[in-house]
């Protein structure tokens, strides 16, 4: 192995720690999102050569500063971690090709050095959060990725003074999840005396059924789940997902709450294990019902929506409910479904974040009314857009469409009267999608555009990496050895492994 | 030229590529109309090419690409799909002249639209077509919906958006809501989705089971247009006619109804479809769509309005066929796939024939207007009587076998149930004929003639009729409603083999 290669767990997180305090003294337009872009598209190499490494020769175990397990800081890298990385720097770095030119309309000039080094911060943070191997370092990413993304929101305030008091909204909310992550995360430092994962994982069985552990692992799955803004904690959500730049969008709606998924798949199968999640405290009874919900209603909330970002941002809070869901089955299934939804719905709505961010580019607004016959003003970016809500409701040869698939065996599976009523559910959920998508998609074609609306395109830069997201869901959603194969990889490494 | 398997392949390629053609000479009409010529012209070739092979018994297989483990994009070419294939790819050359015709008559917008929606839509038809497994006839089958909402919306003002919300709602939420469950759990129950002779449900179902099976698949199906699911069909009529014409008597419900056949046949299987208890129950719907469409039709004043009941009721002869499970009655059903496409599309042709001519579209309207558009009108009464199903015209046929199936079922109230449809439909279709030739145009009276010394009103004078390629369509199709009665053998023999054990 090459010195690179043997690195490679932590390279994936030092490169963009360290890249941030040098974007932050760069000046002018340029510079900083190039460096941005660069340092992403490393780190996303390295991703990609991790999963490789993982999928041949399984888990990649590394010891930060040399010191052995219980004691040092050890990273990670399982097949699961793995894949969540690369979608992470994978988003990441789509998004940042797309940056140049809508991030410079949206942030004054001055502050776009700080801008960039936030949103690196941000990434080192969510990679941190998913490579690493110690309970306490993730509260420590966890920090690092929610500071950064409170600045990034807050810049949206030049188009919208909400940012503002969105960010502020979610900073609150967001501190009280941290907070409740690092008492679980206390709590069972108190009775494991450990804060390696693997370790606390060997130990959990002896010290499971005592008092503080049952409150570690309420204050735990609480935490993660306000985080992941998982209904009823998805307050925070569609406003800062509205208000925020149009990329910091994007590149929250592709990894932020996914990470918090990963976390709830982390603490639920490696360290509590299966068998005391759902035997034993019986977490399906809390998660899915809280998934149903959340996809039943969220869906609904989001047809009356008058902001096509905010619309999606509900739509978002939905597909959250499906991947709980998922994981509440407890059936390998319902896992893999899960996973497998987590990279689906990445691409697909980041997809659809950067087209209503080119619309938003050309028309200025996000809201329906300034949409009107966007369709003849902007052909490509609206058909972009159609595509990824097609996505969305899950129409064949697209991946929502194979997620959806997983997801209705894993319930059909079950062959009870609970799996067909959940399987009810997720059909009448996807129904509603069809409808808020098609509310736009009739603004867009049917509605006059305004007299003295021009008819432009979103210049390239926006226009080229959009289609990315785009084709490259439809490529996901057609040939899906990729996907589906790491997603059953990472399920079977969760159910079997440890 | 190529390897057989390859024309399979290309039947859903060709219509693709000439979309894109059609788009890259969108500036000029009198190319992307040649486009679209040729590339009908290029798939029914194909399709043709493919069709010896079929009738030898050979096995043609083509994987478009592994779209889940174990589950792929598969063509399959089996005689029904043949059948069905044929059809619409030659009735794509006849309703392109029409629509040539039709659209620069009533100069139309957005014509590059619409024939890249139009070509799409057929290559979504050829994948239903030759699908090799459900799964690959649920794709091809939404990609159809979805590129014919554009179509169907075409004009896009208030009307055609509310038509449009009914055909998307109500297709889209049938597929997604029944359809696909009913898929996915034949997928976890039997680990197959391909079709197969005989069916593959039979010992992994039970009764019950196979009972709500049976509805997820005729609901789900909602192209189908069973009632109480068929209110799109109407609201689609906002369409331009060379639409409504071909996908909607042709390409759109007819996958519906295929699928049903092809979903009876090949996932059921004859023999265990007709042990399933909930199956009498789908032989009332059938007879009730059939008989209430019919009824609804003679209400209707605006003749297209009156044409979309006449396929609803029309469609039931299909789902009542399947209904029956009986080898005859299946071979009844694919003749009525192939003989109401050319009985209506026949009729849905001089419907936008008098409507480029005159701009008429309610019957009452329509008064003498046979002596002015003597083509057009007797093109419609051919049509009409085929759709009735009098010999000597195709339409016939296709009764005969679903009656001779109801008597093999032991289902004689179905024989009933024909009889009062067919009154029906000479009921709603014939007084638009005798209105045309027989009663005087509108405003005017015909003088009074002594008997014996009755006078023929046609005149050569007075004829003025659409445009050419609005009226050759038409006359066209209306001949083949006559060839098809004499020359059914062919069809009936490459049938029959699927639906006998």
């Amino acid at each position: 192995m090459s010195l690179v290669a043997s690195h490679a767990p932590v390279l994936a997180i030092i490169i963009p720690l360290l890249a941030a305090p040098v974007c932050a003294m760069l000046r002018g337009t340029t510079f900083p999102w190039f460096l941005t872009t660069v340092i992403s598209a490393l780190s996303f190499a390295v991703s990609v050569q991790i999963l490789l490494t993982v999928s041949d020769t399984g888990p990649i175990s590394y010891m930060l500063g040399g010191w052995a397990a219980p004691w040092g800081i050890e990273y990670v890298a399982d097949p699961l971690s793995a894949f969540v990385m690369l979608i992470i720097s994978g988003i990441s770095t789509g998004v940042l090709l797309y940056a140049r030119e809508s991030i410079a309309k949206e942030v004054p000039p001055h502050q776009l050095g700080l801008f960039f080094s936030a949103y690196l911060l941000a990434l080192a943070g969510m990679m941190g959060i998913t490579v690493t191997g110690d309970a306490f370092n993730i509260f420590v990413f966890l920090e690092i990725t929610s500071l950064s993304s409170y600045v990034l929101i807050a810049m949206g305030e030049k188009a919208d003074r909400r940012a503002l008091t969105s960010a502020f909204q979610y900073l609150i909310i967001g501190t009280i999840g941290a907070t409740f992550i690092l008492i679980g995360v206390g709590l069972l430092y108190m009775m494991t005396g450990t804060l390696n994962i693997a370790d606390i994982a060997s130990r959990f069985d002896a010290i499971a059924d005592t008092r503080p552990v049952r409150a570690a692992v309420a204050f735990l799955i609480i935490g993660i789940a306000i985080k992941l803004a998982m209904f009823p904690f998805h307050v925070w959500l569609p406003n800062a997902y509205s208000y925020a730049p149009s990329i910091v969008t994007a590149f929250f709606a592709g990894t932020a709450t996914k990470v918090s998924v990963y976390l709830l798949l982390r603490f639920i199968f490696t360290i509590f294990g299966a068998e005391f999640s759902f035997g034993v405290v019986s977490l399906s009874e809390l998660l899915m019902p809280l998934g149903v919900i959340a996809f039943l209603s969220m869906s609904t909330v989001a047809i009356f929506q008058t902001n096509v970002k905010r619309l999606l941002a509900f739509s978002s809070v939905a597909q959250l409910g499906y991947m709980t869901v998922g994981i509440a089955l407890a059936s390998e299934a319902g896992l893999t479904a899960s996973i497998l939804h987590i990279f689906n719905h990445a691409i697909v709505k980041t997809g659809l974040f950067l087209s209503v961010g080119c619309m938003v580019f050309v028309a200025g607004s996000a809201y329906l009314k300034d949409l009107e016959g966007i369709g003849s003003r902007m052909p490509l970016t609206t058909f972009g857009f159609v595509l990824g809500g097609l996505a969305l409701i899950g129409v064949p040869l697209t991946p929502g469409f194979v997620s959806k698939w997983y997801l209705v065996m894993a319930t059909l599976e079950r062959g009870d009267f609970l799996g067909y009523a959940l399987t009810a559910g997720m059909l009448l959920s996807s129904l509603l999608a069809v409808i808020y998508i098609w509310r736009v998609v009739e603004v867009a074609y049917f509605r006059p555009a305004p007299a003295d609306a021009e008819a432009r395109e979103a210049p390239l830069s926006l226009l080229i990496p959009t289609w990315i997201f785009i084709i490259g869901s439809f490529y996901f959603g057609i040939q899906t050895t990729v996907n589906v194969g790491f997603a059953e990889k990472a399920a079977s490494f969760l159910m079997g492994g440890l | 030229m190529f390897a057989i398997e390859t024309h399979v392949a290309l039947a859903i390629l060709i219509p693709l590529l000439g979309a894109i053609g059609i788009a890259l000479a969108g500036k000029a009409p009198n190319i992307r109309e040649t486009v679209t010529l040729v590339t009908a012209g290029l798939l029914f070739a194909n399709v043709l090419t493919i069709v010896p092979h079929v009738l030898a018994g050979e096995v043609l297989v083509y994987e478009l690409a592994a779209i889940l483990p174990g589950l792929s994009l598969t063509l399959n070419v089996e005689p029904l799909g043949m059948t069905f294939a044929v059809v619409a790819s030659s009735l794509w050359i006849v309703n392109s002249v029409y629509s040539i015709g039709y659209m620069r008559g009533n100069k139309e917008n957005k014509q590059t639209r619409f024939y890249i929606c139009f070509a799409i839509a057929l290559s979504a038809t050829m994948g239903i077509a030759f699908a090799g497994n459900l799964l690959t006839l649920f794709v091809f089958y939404e990609v159809l919906t979805l590129s014919t909402y554009p179509l169907v919306t075409h004009k896009g003002n208030e009307a055609a958006l509310k038509g449009g919300r009914i055909y998307l709602g109500i297709l889209i939420s049938t597929s997604i809501g029944l359809l696909l469950p009913a898929i996915i759990w034949v997928w976890v129950e039997t680990g197959t989705l391909d079709f197969t002779k005989g069916g593959i449900l039979a010992g992994h179902f039970g009764p019950v089971a196979s009972g709500i099976l049976l509805f997820l698949f005729m609901y789900g199906i909602g192209k189908a247009a069973l009632m109480p699911i068929h209110r799109w069909l109407p609201s689609a009529m906002v369409a331009p006619t060379p639409v409504s014409a071909l996908l909607h008597a042709v390409a759109v419900v007819k996958a519906g109804v295929f699928s049903v056949l092809k979903v009876s046949i090949y996932i059921f299987g004859v023999d265990f479809l007709a042990s399933v208890n909930t199956l009498e129950i789908l032989t009332w719907i059938a007879s009730f769509t059939l008989i209430a469409a019919s009824v609804i039709a003679m209400t209707k004043d605006n003749l297209k309005a009156r044409l979309a009941y006449s396929t609803v009721s029309q469609l039931a002869y299909i789902v009542l066929a399947a209904s029956l499970a009986t080898p005859m009655a299946m071979t009844g059903g694919a003749l009525q796939i192939v003989m109401h496409a050319f009985g209506k599309i026949t009729l849905f042709f001089c419907a936008g024939a008098i409507y480029t001519a005159v701009k008429k579209t309610e019957i009452s309207d329509m008064r003498g207007l046979g002596r002015q558009m003597p083509v057009t009108f007797i093109a419609f009464f051919i049509g009409a009587l085929s759709i009735i199903g009098i010999p000597p015209l195709g339409g016939s046929w296709s009764k005969f076998y679903i009656m001779l199936g109801a008597v093999e079922a032991d289902q004689l109230f179905v024989l009933g149930v024909l009889l009062i449809s067919s009154l029906l439909n000479i009921g709603y279709l014939m007084p638009i004929v005798i209105r045309g030739f027989f009663y005087p145009p509108l405003g005017s009276s015909d003088p009074k003639v002594a008997v014996g010394q009755e006078i023929s009103f046609l005149s050569r004078d007075k004829i003025r009729e659409a445009p050419i390629l609005c009226v050759l369509p038409p006359a066209f199709t209306a001949m083949m409603c006559i060839v098809l009665f004499l020359f059914i053998d062919p069809i009936y023999q490459m049938i029959l083999p699927i639906v006998l054990p």
